[in-house]
């Protein structure tokens, strides 16, 4: 076979994942795409690009908006969606809050936990039957059991022990009404392949992506981003540290790490290298309990 | 070609790890994440601190890697497919850990329908004299059946053995016996320990007598890049793509994965099971004007005229089509919890195409440690059996038989009322 047909690691997963966009897009009556802004689900647009071009989307864009998010995050949201001239459909926690079917603690408690309310809210509203979402298995213990098409009860639950079955690239998408799937294209996918598909592709992401100095205090081995909802404790000493985010989540609960990569072959060469798992050195809701995940999962997070 | 695609030049290999608990596979799961660098920091300070331990003492238990749910952890059990990923300079990996134990035979189904290749564990102390465990029967039935390209049988706790060279030789013949019994054409056996390491990674200094590569070594060169290419083409659609409308230039392609084979512009193409055809007019791959694509690709495929193609056809070359029909034999494994009802439907989904289907004889069950047939199957077929039936399509399908072109001749059924996944099916 001559030389042009050799495929790479990234052309497999490329491959995989559009062929898995393309069975939401002919099987299911309602999906739409889940696009916070963030590395993983850029990486879903391009997939999207590639799997219909040029044509439009068969499915809306929509983020489910903390209020806490990065406002550089939020900026890239909407610039892109504009870019690619598709709909995004905002739904906000905020509002959830307004309405009484979230409840916080205190006002300034960590919303992650809350954005599933609102999803389910607008899956109502909208009558969404498939949700694409960009999580990965290599993420954390409880996604390495996610199937690809994960099916959702009736109340948004996941249940670990009554999964179907997926067999070889044959995708069961038969949902009951009020039911609906999270489907995960990049299922496969490590962090170390998102960002060598980002330099291959060129994508443009955030800016806080990348290196940039902020400040920080050091907290139970994190470094916490210092903003008004997570102030510094008077034992804390401040920090301007050259940093960026490997994940962009709500601001409460994520943290950057030190790094000088400017670019994605930086961040690459960091990422090839490293000892600590995305989630762990990021986020600080997941330490909380060693199964939060799997029980937050169960209640309707993505 | 640029940096971020020359990473793993071997691309991607699949496999399933089969075995139990007892037989080390956990740990020797743990063992290639670890040594291969897979494992993080702060996923092996969770596992310092996890209240439930399987075993006492101060090394590293790696089986607590693996076990991913609450649920699992309390009962010290596995109980569902889990996937994990690591990688060498050369490729990467993704394993498929199915539990090993008898009633998750579904779970092994599931696992091995995507794998390149089967590892099979043998804990050497079991053994011994060349005594195959059942189980062992049952991993080996199933990779088999699946059609998985390699099996690599990895002899385990030969440490516990001291490391005799006899041992390893009684089981290297019992399995090659099973093998022959099986049909499976050949295998690779090594011996190992995947709590110490030894042939995991790097070579044992206690096996001089073994010469092969280690473990590792052996996953990184099993072939794969050329899977399917030289079969003939299969293009299943997937997706018509309109874009522009009635405008005389508007656009019309056709989207799908190659099953199979290779596809260049230029070539003419049948429409299956229609019997249309038409010439390539235009190949796009991946987001990409190309010349040619091979199996494996994303494509869209554009025509010189206007034919019928929708969802669920099957784009062949005319010298080497598939066989279109409704009737057809096939193996069924049965996946869900209540059990085949020959009087009612079931949805047939197969590639792209999803109709109706009944079944009109169950023929036989197999016996899941040898694959033979065993007469007298009540009528039904139960959660984890194996059985022969002849089924009706409503539509015609245009499929090949499983052991000829797998893409092409699995399918599954779905329950109609509780649209739960029933079956695993490959055609004959």
């Amino acid at each position: 076979m001559s030389v042009t047909c050799r495929r790479s690691h990234l052309d497999w997963l490329e491959s995989e994942a559009i062929f898995i966009l393309r069975e939401v897009a002919a099987e299911c009556a309602r999906p739409a795409l889940l696009f916070s802004g963030g590395k993983d689900s850029v990486v879903l647009l391009r997939l999207s690009e590639k799997a219909f071009r040029p044509g439009g989307f068969p499915y809306p864009l929509l983020h489910i908006d903390t209020g806490h998010n990065f406002d550089e995050v939020i900026a890239f949201r909407d610039a892109r969606a504009a870019e690619l001239g598709e709909r995004l459909i905002v739904r906000r926690v905020e509002d959830s809050i307004r309405r009484g079917s979230v409840v916080l603690r205190h006002e300034n408690d960590s919303r992650n936990a809350a954005q599933s309310v609102t999803l389910l809210e607008a899956i109502e509203e909208f009558g969404f039957d498939a949700c694409i979402g960009g999580a990965r298995r290599d993420e954390e213990k409880a996604r390495a059991k996610e199937r690809i098409f994960s099916f959702r009860d009736a109340f948004g639950q996941w249940d670990p022990k009554a999964q179907r079955p997926e067999l070889w690239d044959i995708y069961n998408t038969r949902v009951h009404p009020g039911e609906n799937m999270r489907v995960f294209p990049i299922s496969n996918w490590t962090e170390l392949d998102v960002w060598q598909y980002i330099l291959r592709e060129q994508l443009a992401l955030p800016s806080i992506y990348y290196s940039h100095p902020r400040e920080v205090v050091r907290r139970r081995g994190l470094l916490v981003p210092v903003t008004p909802l997570t102030p510094p404790r008077r034992s804390e000493t401040v920090e301007r540290l050259p940093v960026r985010f490997r994940t962009v989540g709500d601001i409460s609960c994520t943290c950057p790490v030190a790094s000088g990569a400017a670019d994605a072959a930086a961040v690459i060469a960091e990422t090839a290298v490293t000892e600590i798992t995305e989630r762990g050195a990021t986020r600080m809701d997941d330490q909380t309990s060693e199964a939060s995940m799997e029980r937050r999962k169960r209640e309707g997070y993505f | 070609m640029n940096a971020a695609n020359e990473f793993f030049p071997d691309g991607v290999l699949r496999l399933i790890t089969a075995g139990s608990v007892d037989d080390g596979k956990s740990t020797l799961i743990g063992r290639l994440l670890y040594d291969s660098k897979g494992i993080f920091a702060d996923q092996l300070e969770a596992i310092a601190r996890a209240r439930y331990k399987r075993v006492a003492g101060d090394g590293i238990d790696f089986s607590l890697l693996t076990d991913g749910l609450e649920a699992e952890r309390e009962q010290g059990i596995t109980i569902d497919v889990a996937y994990r990923y690591f990688s060498t300079p050369r490729r990467k990996f993704i394993i498929a850990d199915a539990p090993g134990h008898e009633q998750y035979t579904r779970n092994m189904v599931t696992g091995a329908s995507t794998a390149h290749a089967a590892i099979i564990l043998i804990d050497a102390t079991r053994a011994a004299f060349g005594q195959l465990l059942p189980q062992t029967k049952r991993h080996s039935a199933i990779a088999r059946l699946l059609g998985i390209r390699h099996i690599v049988v990895a002899v385990n706790k030969m440490d516990l053995m001291d490391w005799q060279r006899e041992a390893f030789e009684n089981i290297r013949s019992a399995y090659g016996e099973l093998a022959r019994r099986l049909g499976i054409a050949g295998f690779h056996i090594l011996p190992l320990s995947a709590l110490h390491g030894d042939n995991v990674v790097s070579a044992s200094a206690h096996t001089p007598w073994y010469t092969e590569p280690p473990l590792l070594g052996l996953l990184e060169s099993l072939p794969v890049a050329d899977d399917g290419r030289n079969a003939p083409l299969r293009l299943p659609v997937q997706w018509v793509l309109r874009h522009g409308g009635d405008r005389i230039d508007a656009f019309r392609g056709y989207a799908g994965r190659l099953a199979s084979g290779t596809l260049r512009v230029g070539e003419t193409l049948v429409v299956q099971p229609s019997g249309s055809e038409a010439k390539v007019a235009g190949l796009i791959v991946a987001g990409r004007e190309a010349g040619m694509a091979v199996a494996g690709d994303a494509v869209i495929v554009t025509l010189d005229r206007d034919v019928d193609v929708s969802r669920g056809d099957l784009l062949s070359h005319p010298a080497s089509p598939a066989r279109t029909g409704r009737h057809f034999e096939a193996e069924l494994c049965w996946l869900d919890s209540s059990p085949l009802d020959p009087a009612r439907r079931y949805l047939v989904k197969h590639g792209p195409r999803v109709t109706s289907a009944r079944i009109l004889a169950i023929h036989a069950r197999r016996d899941i440690h040898e694959l033979r047939e065993v007469p007298g199957t009540d009528g039904t077929l139960t959660m984890n059996d194996i059985g022969r039936v002849s089924l009706m399509t409503r539509e015609t399908l245009a499929a090949d038989r499983y052991e000829d072109l797998p893409a092409n001749g699995a399918f599954i059924l779905i329950d109609e009322a509780s649209h739960q996944t029933a079956a695993a099916g490959m055609l004959r």
